[in-house]
């Protein structure tokens, strides 16, 4: 099992576990995470499940995929280390990964 | 296929299908095949729905007999099945009113003023209207239609105006090369010094900012200045700090989300945005109203192209009954039917 943490603009968190080839947006969906709203169901179109990568996990997450910056265009707020929660495959190599949901989705 | 007519004559039909999205087309089809005829409304310019708008170039994979097919794939190969039946097309309009008459059907008036008179409505909403997402800016909400623009309907509203247009993308670029010059002085505001949008209107961007006919700066709003409905200033977050731009025009481009809208308003029983149906079928607790595709519920409800299709065959059924009151409805297969086929164009 994976651990990923979801931190709350009101700095409130939830850790939960995950499994690895599922996406961090479908890991918040399956726990109910506030804020991850992912109105296109995970298919990169529609930036409502921006997150901010902590800045330890940013070099294991990697950066956004050029269809990935395209789309983060539609986000609000977006940072050097925004992404797409959709868009970051759960692995072995991400347990602990922590990521903030931003203030709104738009 | 026509265009709203936008007058007040009232179109009357059997049948209005509201959304154009696969659901919406394919009970174009199941209608059609019981001599239904139907007009179809949709807010977008174009068929399709999410398919269309969301993922025109995603594949999917569960639509029965087809192990692969894009969204835009799936809309084209849906109007092609749904031509036989001639339903006529009502675009970039959303279907605002919808009213019981007395003699027993529905009257309908969209944003653009186009009235239908409909024996049944079919509300195939998807997950609602799209509309312009709206930048999460405190206070954006008073500025709306004054100063601030989703869309330019009128190009005299920003005559003479100092415009701030912000995104990447095709929208973005073409109203900053379209408004350039009429308004006072324009500036393009987006994220990053990278823009989605077509290479030559990109160009053209370029060459209007090497001119000095436009101001293109990066960044990202984070407040609106101004009072009364009335925007004087918007602030920019840029990797120098926070600057203020002059601006009484704004036109944000960040794309489209889909909101329930005034189907909230029209009597139906709702879960959570969604509207109840039957499964039987599907309709709402209004007789002759029913709901198909993502936009119902009931228990057990999956939101699937492939379901929607279902409950579209079923709704047919019961339209049936209401548009042909007292006609015995023969069940038959489209496969030896010679009166299907011939609907079909087939035989």
């Amino acid at each position: 099992m994976v651990k990923i943490t979801y931190i709350q603009p009101d700095g409130s968190s939830q850790t939960v576990d995950a499994t690895a080839g599922m996406t961090v947006m479908e890991t918040a969906k399956k726990h109910m995470i506030d804020g991850i709203e992912a109105e296109c169901g995970g298919a990169c179109a529609c930036a409502t499940c921006h997150v901010y990568v902590d800045a330890a996990w940013r070099e294991k997450t990697g950066g956004p995929s050029d269809m990935e910056e395209d789309m983060l265009d539609f986000a609000f707020d977006v940072r050097p280390e925004s992404r797409l929660s959709c868009q970051i495959k759960v692995t072995d190599a991400l347990d602990g990964l922590i990521v903030r949901v931003p203030e709104k989705q738009f | 296929m026509a265009e709203g007519n936008g007058t007040s004559t009232p179109i009357e039909t059997d049948a209005v299908i509201i959304g154009a999205g696969p659901c919406g087309l394919f009970a174009v089809f199941e209608l059609g095949l019981l001599d239904i005829k139907a007009h179809v409304i949709d807010i977008l310019d174009r068929p399709g729905g999410q398919c269309a708008e969301l993922y025109p170039e995603k594949p999917i994979y569960d639509i029965p007999g087809l192990p692969v097919v894009t969204g835009q794939g799936l809309t084209d190969s849906l109007m092609a099945q749904i031509k036989p039946f001639g339903a006529t097309f009502h675009y970039s309009q959303r279907v605002d009113q919808l009213a019981k008459l007395e003699d027993g059907r529905f009257r309908l008036k969209t944003d653009l003023g186009t009235e239908f008179i409909a024996k049944v409505v079919v509300v195939a909403a998807g997950g609602g209207s799209f509309t312009p997402k709206r930048p999460p800016l405190a206070g954006i909400e008073a500025y709306e239609g004054t100063s601030v623009f989703y869309s330019v309907r009128r190009m005299d509203d920003f005559r003479d105006k100092d415009v701030l247009v912000v995104g990447g993308g095709d929208s973005a670029l073409d109203w900053t090369l379209n408004l350039q010059p009429v308004a006072r002085s324009l500036t393009l505001l987006h994220r990053r010094d990278d823009f989605r949008g077509a290479p030559h209107s990109v160009e053209q961007m370029r060459a209007l900012v090497r001119d000095g006919k436009i101001a293109l700066l990066i960044g990202q709003m984070t407040a609106l200045k101004g009072g009364n409905a009335n925007l004087s200033a918007i602030t920019v977050k840029t990797k120098d700090g926070e600057t203020d731009v002059a601006a009484n025009r704004l036109l944000p481009f960040f794309g489209l989300t889909m909101k329930l809208g005034p189907v909230a308003d029209w009597g139906l029983n709702l879960n959570e945005n969604l509207v109840l149906v039957d499964t039987e079928k599907f309709e709402t607790n209004t007789p002759g109203i029913f709901a198909i595709g993502d936009i119902n519920w009931y228990p057990g409800k999956l939101k699937l192209i492939l379901s929607g299709f279902h409950e579209a065959a079923l709704m047919a059924q019961a339209a049936h009954k209401i548009v042909y009151p007292g006609k015995k409805l023969l069940f038959q297969y489209t496969t030896s039917s010679s009166s299907l086929q011939k609907k079909l164009g087939v035989s």
